[in-house]
């Protein structure tokens, strides 16, 4: 499937989630809700107004919450849990490991304020490694929404869905632009425009910015195809090796650590099945800083011109037959030349 | 399981299952020789905690205190959290006995596609085993969840037992555990300390003190009671308080700080730290079951 997407305004994710847990309570009688002190931030508050008896406060006790969301499971609940993810994927790391995971338990985690786009709070609450570590976890089924209206989507899914859980969104408002039709099911990565030139297989907030390179590319005469992995595990294998196939050169995108997150899911997939140089964005293994979120997706690396390079230099890995990065003598850069600059929509 | 509740268990079946001290005694003996029978079958594993705390166990699970249907454990049930997961193989020994599955299955302790692994893996699919527990510290926080599902939520009225070690106390996510408990007044929460200041590196106070352990769990809000976890009578009083705080919803769980002795039972095990992690050969075994009131000539003949 494929559908050209228009800019529908800016919102930030975590209200996707907010909304979604309110549709689950109308739903189902079962779902409740556990607090870690930061209800508004990561609007649960939301659940909590409308449910006051099936939400509880837990504290800032990010290990606990976890694991007495893993007895109410044990009793037949639907428990969600929200933190910032640096507090709720790694603080209570083990916890996740052994009592979410091998127990196989129906506890859903939200992790807000993901990725660097959190802004001026800084590197302590910046997550950039939840991915890494989450994608390792048997059972667990690990869901990186691209806008506010998938984070919904998918909030949604998760409670309905039997077993661990985990969804990762952020704070800052970003582009809103999928719809109501555009389709969304866990596990299953989409494809969100076509193309044979190259592949940006991308998550979270960086879905946006792969279509904005694509946009870029194809005035070069560039067809991208543009893949929205919204499910990191489990992982939608025959999409992306059908991506290599086709496109020859990859390029993966995420708010996360280059290492170990998406591209490297994308990574141990292609090299298995279907080998074509892939280039990777994401945060080069460092920590982030206070700043606003824009400035700092600039600073980091982490916009549609960090894509749109690294696809020229993908596809020039593949024509020069599949040659390594080290050996690309001048590397392709974003040139503003090729570009009307006042084409990127004002964010 | 919801529209089967609330749950209704039959008061007389329970209260007639008191015992007087003897039959708890042979109780714990059956519980305690199972228990080194299984170890030395299985090569590895951890003796002193589990035959410390087999007084416990059986008056937890032969006094009428958890309210279970052996041949059908899934149905509505009092539940029991061994958040020291290490000592399971008192746990087996006693649902073995309580009728949960067939004694020969503790042969299979620890062995490649035993349902009785090494630590409790709720996977195996094992009755009684209500969580994998093993990481120190978790297993208290699932049983508060499970105690909060029924007293905020469902209110069908069932008890939630939890057993920790005293140098899992240590773990700082214990103390997480116990403020919610108090926090949500769970009175039909029962906190059993195994109390007896063994942990692998020597003596619990001297590797980390966690004393004065009695203020620290009133300071929580518990209704603490200390008594000699091998006494019967005591166990006993302690668990009937609990009902009695439960019954009467005081709004506050029960924490039993239960003083034990690591190994007890078998003379040359006893309140010895050096028991916690290993398992008997086949010689001390034999002494041991010799102990406990058995005698077996070799390895081949253990039933």
């Amino acid at each position: 499937m494929s559908e050209t997407f228009q800019l529908r305004g800016s919102k930030p994710t975590r209200q996707g989630f907010g909304e979604g847990l309110v549709v689950l309570g109308e739903r189902y009688d079962n779902v409740v809700v556990l607090g870690g002190d930061i209800t508004s931030s990561v609007m649960t508050s939301l659940f909590k107004e409308r449910f006051p008896d099936r939400f509880f406060s837990i504290g800032v006790a990010e290990q606990n919450a976890t694991t007495i969301a893993v007895g109410l499971a044990l009793s037949g609940k639907i428990p969600f849990f929200a933190s910032y993810g640096a507090f709720c994927a790694l603080r209570n790391a083990d916890q996740l490991r052994i009592s979410v995971c091998y127990n196989e338990v129906n506890v859903k985690i939200g992790g807000g304020h993901a990725g660097i786009s959190v802004g001026p709070d800084g590197a302590t609450h910046q997550v950039l490694e939840e991915i890494a570590y989450l994608r390792t976890l048997p059972h667990m089924t690990l869901i990186v929404p691209c806008d506010y209206l998938e984070t919904k989507k998918a909030t949604i899914a998760m409670g309905e869905m039997v077993g661990p859980a985990y969804i990762r969104f952020g704070r800052a408002a970003i582009p809103f632009f999928t719809r109501d039709d555009t389709p969304f099911e866990i596990g299953k990565a989409q494809v969100f425009r076509e193309g044979n030139d190259v592949a940006l297989i991308a998550c979270g907030a960086m879905v946006w910015e792969a279509l904005q390179a694509a946009e870029r590319l194809a005035k070069r005469g560039i067809q991208a195809r543009v893949i929205n992995v919204s499910t990191i595990k489990p992982f939608d294998v025959q999409t992306v090796v059908d991506a290599a196939r086709e496109c020859g050169a990859i390029v993966t995108a995420e708010e996360h650590q280059v290492h170990a997150g998406l591209g490297g899911a994308v990574a141990e997939v292609v090299a298995k099945n279907y080998p074509v140089p892939i280039e990777f964005v994401g945060v080069k293994d460092s920590f982030g800083g206070s700043g606003e979120p824009e400035e700092l997706m600039e600073k980091f690396g982490l916009t549609w011109k960090e894509i749109y390079a690294a696809a020229l230099v993908a596809m020039e890995r593949r024509d020069r037959g599949f040659i390594g990065y080290r050996t690309v003598k001048e590397v392709p850069r974003y040139e503003e030349s090729h570009i009307d600059a006042n084409a990127h929509p004002v964010l | 399981m919801a529209g089967e509740f609330p749950i209704v268990f039959d008061p007389v079946t329970y209260e007639n299952r008191r015992r007087q001290p003897e039959e708890f005694a042979e109780i714990a003996r059956m519980i305690r020789r199972d228990i080194i029978k299984s170890l030395v079958l299985a090569g590895s594993g951890h003796s002193g905690g589990p035959l410390g705390t087999a007084d416990i166990f059986a008056v937890l699970y032969f006094g009428g205190y958890m309210r279970y249907n052996p041949s059908d454990w899934w149905t509505p049930r009092d539940r029991f959290v061994l958040s020291a997961g290490h000592i399971c193989p008192v746990l087996y020994a006693t649902l073995a006995n309580a009728g949960a599955f067939p004694k020969e299955e503790l042969r299979t302790l620890r062995k490649y596609n035993s349902r009785l692994q090494g630590h409790p893996g709720r996977d195996m699919g094992l009755p009684g085993v209500e969580t994998s527990t093993g990481s120190l510290g978790q297993g208290i926080s699932i049983a508060v969840g499970m105690a909060m599902a029924d007293k905020l939520l469902d209110k069908n009225g069932y008890r939630v037992f939890t057993l920790t070690g005293d140098g899992e106390l240590q773990e700082g996510s214990v103390w997480e555990a116990a403020m919610a408990a108090a926090n949500f007044k769970l009175d039909n929460f029962c906190w059993i300390i195994d109390n007896n200041d063994c942990q692998i590196d020597g003596r619990v106070h001297e590797v980390m003190s966690i004393y004065p352990l009695e203020d620290k769990c009133r300071a929580f809000g518990f209704d603490v009671i200390t008594v000699n976890g091998h006494d019967y009578a005591e166990l006993c009083y302690a668990f009937d308080r609990f009902i009695s705080n439960s019954e009467q919803q005081i709004g506050k769980p029960t924490a039993i700080i239960a003083k034990t002795l690591m190994g007890k039972g078998v003379s040359f095990m006893e309140d010895r730290y050096e028991w916690h992690g290993k398992p008997p050969n086949w010689e001390q075994a034999r002494i041991a079951l010799q102990e406990l009131g058995e005698n077996i000539p070799d390895p081949v003949s253990i039933t």
